[in-house]
């Protein structure tokens, strides 16, 4: 039977579901879903001047894969991802397991925590680049009096991928640690009741009890935050820029389409690593989801 | 056990306290080198106070760049997609949510796959679309692909499916219409979830970047976000001067944080939880 045949809908409830799904629908469609497919196409054809393009064939993706700096874009978003991520993790679920003891000012704390999250990342990138001047930059002054001669953090190609790193973690600390703070307090008190008449202790129980129930929420943050991690762009232009010779160990994939869609003007091309960083993403997903059996705890 | 429970809670207020200087000192850094003088910044030894507040850095940005323009580009295009998203995203969240209507599955599932596509995809159509319309160095492209969002109808469709369907039977029985019903009895009780949507749309436009790089090279239309970037390419090492244009364009946004904590935390964890 046919689907229209086998339930009844009311009409004219039918009709204003259409009438109000139209407007974001329609532009959901116009702006993102067509896009979406004109990229696709895009990236198996070649642009000339003036914004003709012919078709190319695979020949985009037979660039990428010979193309060092494409190689060096992924190595270097890759390294962003899985050092900056797990790190922020870490740091905001051991933050959120903090601010949910019986202790005072946990609204201040959470607060001060929350506050490099809503600053613009422009602005963010400017304090840092300021803070890390490797002649009168903050950090350096202080190492300075330490005896220790600071390194050019920007400047250093092995060492700004690093400052970069640190950056990406405490702009996002304080994200995560607001979903963990909301996955904690779902944590029901008996649990840690019956592990105080063992006398189990503060460690323990994080351990045996906090952190396995608060595994569907980790897997959730993580997801997101790799997925974020994937797209930095704002810190690298900003703190970095095209003039930095760092910019070869620090360059993420996003940094790279934005210069060869916008700058260079090589669409076609800017169209298959936009291709490649959604298959990435895709790829990521799918692998945290099979992984998710083995270490998720669903109660 | 009271006094190692009183142990305990300062060993957590040490490492708190650590952890919340390494995230304010860079704000209050900003702020103090913003009043500096040149020499004062530059200084080695280090000085941590000016001597006296140079507030001439804060004149300055305002001399050298249109700032007060750029404020005010980034107050209209963040209202404008606030404004649009809450329209569009609540209609068709409601109708998601509580309308029966042929098609509603695959519908629904087409527009979450936005969610899932990272926004470089969608980008460069995006702008050659602009182009086409001739929208580029105009407000016009910066709001429009904007008013429409994926993750706003996501977010208020799971407000919406929270509500109890009784609450609309007996409008129903009185013969209001699904739109009466969306806005005279669901609506009013979504506030808080419109309240999320609105803070997250602001935000990220407040704060973003790459798209009004992409569309927007003319002064007079640019958003505080690129006329940082501006800033710094003209003043490269005037620090105090860096550091007064971002005070100017984060205290905003900082303020409303403040005001509005409990939504970002609210919208955060629900889309921590579901």
């Amino acid at each position: 039977m046919k689907w229209w045949l086998g339930r009844k809908y009311n009409k004219t409830d039918v009709m204003w579901a259409f009438v109000m799904i139209a407007p974001n629908l329609l532009g959901l469609m116009f702006f993102y879903m067509w896009p979406v497919i004109q990229t696709f196409y895009f990236s198996f054809t070649e642009w000339g001047d003036f914004g003709k393009y012919h078709w190319a064939g695979l020949s985009n993706y037979e660039t990428m894969l010979h193309d060092p700096d494409v190689w060096h874009t992924l190595r270097n978003t890759l390294l962003y991802t899985f050092l900056s991520v797990p790190i922020s993790i870490a740091l905001s679920i051991v933050v959120a397991t903090l601010l949910n003891q019986k202790i005072k000012f946990v609204y201040v704390y959470r607060t001060l925590y929350f506050l490099p999250v809503v600053t613009m990342p422009a602005a963010v990138a400017m304090v840092w680049k300021w803070l890390f001047n490797s002649d009168y930059g903050l950090l350096n002054q202080l190492l300075h009096k330490l005896s220790i001669d600071g390194p050019m953090w920007l400047t250093d190609p092995m060492v700004a991928p690093f400052a970069v790193i640190l950056v990406g973690v405490w702009s996002s600390i304080g994200y995560n640690m607001v979903i963990f703070l909301a996955g904690l307090q779902g944590i029901s008190k008996s649990y840690y009741e019956a592990a105080d008449l063992d006398g189990a202790g503060f460690i323990r129980k994080f351990w045996t009890i906090t952190l396995p129930i608060l595994s569907p929420t980790v897997f959730f943050a993580s997801l997101i935050s790799i997925i974020n991690a994937f797209q930095v762009f704002d810190l690298i232009w900003m703190m970095i820029g095209d003039k930095n010779i760092s910019l070869d160990t620090t360059q993420s994939l996003v940094y790279f389409f934005y210069e060869q869609a916008f700058v260079l003007n090589n669409e076609g091309y800017a169209a298959a690593v936009a291709m490649l960083l959604f298959a990435l993403i895709m790829i990521v997903t799918i692998i945290q989801m099979k992984l998710q059996n083995k270490w998720v705890h669903y109660e | 056990m009271t006094s190692k429970m009183n142990a305990a809670r300062i060993v957590i207020h040490v490492i708190l306290i650590i952890g919340a200087v390494a995230m304010v000192f860079p704000f209050l850094w900003m702020v103090l080198t913003s009043l500096k003088t040149m020499e004062e910044a530059t200084r080695v030894p280090i000085v941590f106070f000016p001597a006296q507040p140079v507030w001439a850095n804060y004149s300055g940005v305002l001399q050298l760049l249109p700032f007060f323009e750029f404020f005010v580009n980034t107050v209209l295009v963040a209202s404008a997609k606030v404004i649009g998203q809450l329209a569009f995203c609540s209609l068709a969240a409601y109708a998601f949510a509580k309308i029966d209507f042929p098609g509603k599955h695959l519908l629904f599932v087409l527009s979450l796959a936005v969610l899932m596509v990272p926004g470089q995809v969608y980008m460069l159509p995006q702008f050659l679309i602009m182009r086409d319309l001739h929208w580029l160095n105009t407000l016009k492209a910066l709001i429009v692909p904007g008013l429409f969002s994926a993750f706003g109808m996501f977010m208020l469709r799971q407000f919406f499916m929270s509500l109890p369907n009784e609450l609309a039977e007996a409008a129903k029985i009185d013969g209001c219409n699904q739109f009466k019903i969306y806005w005279r009895i669901m609506l009013p009780l979504t506030v808080p979830g419109l309240m999320a949507v609105a803070i997250f749309t602001m935000l990220a436009s407040w704060n973003d970047l790459m798209w009004p790089l992409i569309v927007n090279s003319s002064p007079d239309k640019m958003t505080l976000a690129v006329g940082l970037s501006l800033l710094q390419g003209q003043f490269t090492t005037n620090f105090p001067v860096l550091m007064a244009g971002s005070v100017m364009a984060t205290i905003p946004m900082l303020i409303i944080f403040i005001f509005f904590q409990r939504y970002f935390v609210e919208g955060i964890s629900m889309t921590g939880s579901k």
